[in-house]
């Protein structure tokens, strides 16, 4: 990726910053909305579409369904926003734009 | 010994540690009165916005409520934690490049509109009084409940302390006490739930705990004639579980008073950190609640229902004084008599009236605990009624003194004047919400439909496609924003018992606390036709926006790129 090749070198000219800015935008909307995707899945569409279906499974003594929407989806959403922090860390070095105290 | 002088020793001290920290902490610039010098650690501040988001509600009400709702609770198990995704992915880190003090001042500013502005400080205001009075008026009851003073009094307890802190230390020494009214609210919420846990099975941890109890109470509850526990919309339809959930995550995004949180933190990586500190602390308690609903109702159940009314349990007996648990002998067999019906109606043969709010008060006595937690947990409730309500207020005052005054009224105030307005229009704010707290107005009641509804509808649209859509304009987002405020606010005013109007739910069938949902596609819908029919935003807009997508700062970006010698 010309990109990446332009960031080795230190001294980008202002239009291969904006094609580096561009990239790392894109990246960015990719990664958010992909976690977005599994947020919808994790909030919506396990608890309302599959409450029912999942109570048939036994998970710690009691109904899967009723212990997800009570309290499986909590962590599952907890997990996402970890995931977010670390890879937009990762994406944000990557493209040598992380705040420098990050 | 009186139980009485336990709770006045931990409210006495918790209030005076909150007034040592607000000694500590006080400030003396707009920065440090607006976002605490922006300057606090991830792992702090999402402690501080745990306790700014975990309100009365959460703490005193919201097992109750679910666990007279079943499965059906977990519209507000999801919709409150879910929408920090939104918030930490959508908008904290942008919010927080930006770097300006206000949500109202993001707005006035993408949207190159001083009218914007005006419109979202006015908002902002609206929400965080009709939330702050539901506070003060926590605080009061609980006062009044546990110290027998009269509900006033309380409220002006309550108050005197947020004024002090917040008047002093502003966003600095609101978040230093909302990292310890945190430590106690948490630690007051898992003694009593842990406790419980072991006595009903042995296991220490609520959350493995809770499922075995909640299929053993689907049995006890079969028995009463009741619907299974652990059934999805058995009290609250498909439809609107979708809906209540959706309009409670995005109302959740869209409270100012939790956006603010994230502006405080020294770096965009800092903002995403304290979305999963945040999150992490928030989860803790809101996994325990469900447990905790279910131990309490099956503890009602096996202790109560059923036995002779002269024999009851002596946690039932001191309850009944305060009205929040009744008897009434419909069918004359001296036994207490549980099951479906209203107890109000002496038709029905259900002779239990529950409010729900004894589910969290009187744990601590059902499972035979000493006085001193019982203390704790009233010193828990007031940490969760007063750091929710700082919070609220510091959005009320830098909307006038920010938002208005410097914006509008006076341009050239110094950072002195400003801020003496500001210490000023927090006075007058608290105030005012302890006056609505003593006389509260009906729709209190309506907080969570009316705070959640207009955020979502009237912040969340205007906010996300600022940031993902830079074709936005003003015309765009101003037209959205008042769409989605008039259709919402006019559905729930309509709709919902505590305005007085009542009509049935006219667009169908949708509950008021759901309706959000729809006036934020509303929102989204005419923000983004009425951009794209209208003139470009300016090429500085264009800029501004490509600008708070890069966490670093453009003069970093320079330094760093030039040649290392």
């Amino acid at each position: 990726m010309a990109c990446r090749e332009a960031l080795d070198r230190r001294d980008l000219s202002p239009e291969e910053d904006s094609t580096v800015l561009r990239e790392y935008w894109k990246r960015t909307v990719r990664f958010t909305f992909s976690l977005l995707a599994a947020w919808f899945v994790v909030g919506y569409v396990v608890p309302v579409f599959f409450g029912l279906a999942l109570n048939e499974i036994n998970f710690l003594g009691g109904p899967l369904g009723f212990w997800f929407a009570q309290n499986g989806g909590i962590y599952l959403f907890w997990l996402l926003i970890l995931i977010y922090a670390v890879g937009m860390n990762r994406i944000d070095r990557e493209f040598n734009v992380h705040d420098l105290e990050g | 010994m009186d139980i009485r002088l336990d709770i006045a020793t931990a409210v006495g001290l918790t209030f005076s540690l909150y007034i040592g920290i607000a000694i500590w902490s006080r400030v003396s610039s707009t920065k440090g009165f607006y976002v605490a010098g922006q300057g606090v650690p991830p792992l702090l501040n999402g402690m501080a916005t745990a306790a700014d988001w975990m309100s009365a509600a959460s703490f005193l009400s919201m097992a109750g409520l679910i666990s007279f709702l079943g499965w059906d609770g977990a519209v507000y198990l999801l919709g409150w934690t879910g929408g920090y995704v939104l918030l930490t992915l959508l908008l904290a880190p942008y919010l927080r490049k930006f770097g300006k003090y206000t949500v109202p001042a993001f707005i006035g500013e993408r949207y190159y509109s001083g009218t914007a502005r005006v419109v979202a400080a006015l908002c902002a205001v609206v929400i965080s009084f009709i939330y702050v009075a539901g506070q003060m008026r926590g605080s009061g009851i609980v006062f009044s409940r546990f110290l027998e003073i009269p509900i006033g009094a309380g409220v002006i307890v309550g108050m005197t302390v947020v004024a002090f802190y917040a008047i002093l230390g502003g966003m600095k020494g609101i978040t230093y006490t909302q990292v310890a009214q945190y430590v106690v609210l948490i630690t007051a919420f898992l003694i009593p739930a842990i406790a419980i846990a072991i006595t009903l099975t042995g296991t220490p941890v609520p959350q493995l705990a809770f499922p075995d109890v909640a299929s053993r109470l689907d049995g006890l509850m079969a028995e009463l004639g009741f619907d299974p526990y652990t059934s999805p919309f058995t009290n609250i339809s498909s439809a609107n579980v979708f809906l209540i959930i959706m309009a409670l995550m995005c109302g959740t995004a869209g409270l100012p008073h939790v956006i603010i949180r994230f502006y405080t933190t020294k770096t965009v990586h800092g903002a995403r950190w304290t979305g999963v500190y945040a999150l992490l602390f928030i989860g803790l308690l809101y996994t325990t609640a469900p447990a905790v609903a279910v131990f309490a109702k099956y503890n009602l159940i096996t202790t109560v229902v059923g036995e002779q009314y002269e024999e009851r349990a002596d946690w039932f007996r001191s309850w009944e004084t305060t009205g929040l648990i009744q008897f009434a002998d419909k069918n004359e067999d001296g036994i207490i008599n549980y099951g479906p019906g209203q107890f109000a109606d002496p038709e029905s043969p259900n002779e239990l009236g529950i409010d729900a709010d004894i589910m969290v008060l009187a744990n601590p006595e059902i499972a035979g605990l000493p006085n001193w937690v019982m203390a704790i947990v009233v010193a828990g409730g007031l940490a969760a009624a007063l750091s929710t309500a700082s919070g609220l207020l510091l959005v009320i005052s830098s909307s006038f003194s920010h938002d208005v005054y410097k914006a509008f009224i006076r341009r050239d105030a110094s950072q002195r004047e400003e801020l003496l307005v500001a210490r000023g229009s927090m006075l007058v704010a608290v105030i005012f919400a302890g006056l609505l707290g003593i006389f509260p107005p009906a729709f209190v009641a309506e907080v969570v439909a009316f705070a959640f509804g207009l955020a979502a509808s009237a912040f969340f649209p205007a906010i996300v496609l600022g940031i993902f859509d830079p074709r936005t304009t003003k015309e765009g987002a101003i037209a959205g924003m008042v769409a989605g405020l008039l259709f919402t606010g006019t559905y729930i005013v309509t709709v919902a018992p505590g305005f007085g109007i009542g009509l049935d739910p006219w667009f169908f069938g949708i509950a008021p606390q759901g309706i959000g949902t729809v006036g934020m596609a509303l929102s989204f819908v005419v923000t983004f036709t009425l951009s794209r029919l209208t003139a470009p935003p300016p090429k500085g807009i264009r800029d501004m926006v490509e600008s708070i997508r890069i966490p670093r700062v453009t003069k970093q970006r320079v330094a760093e790129s030039a040649p290392a010698n």
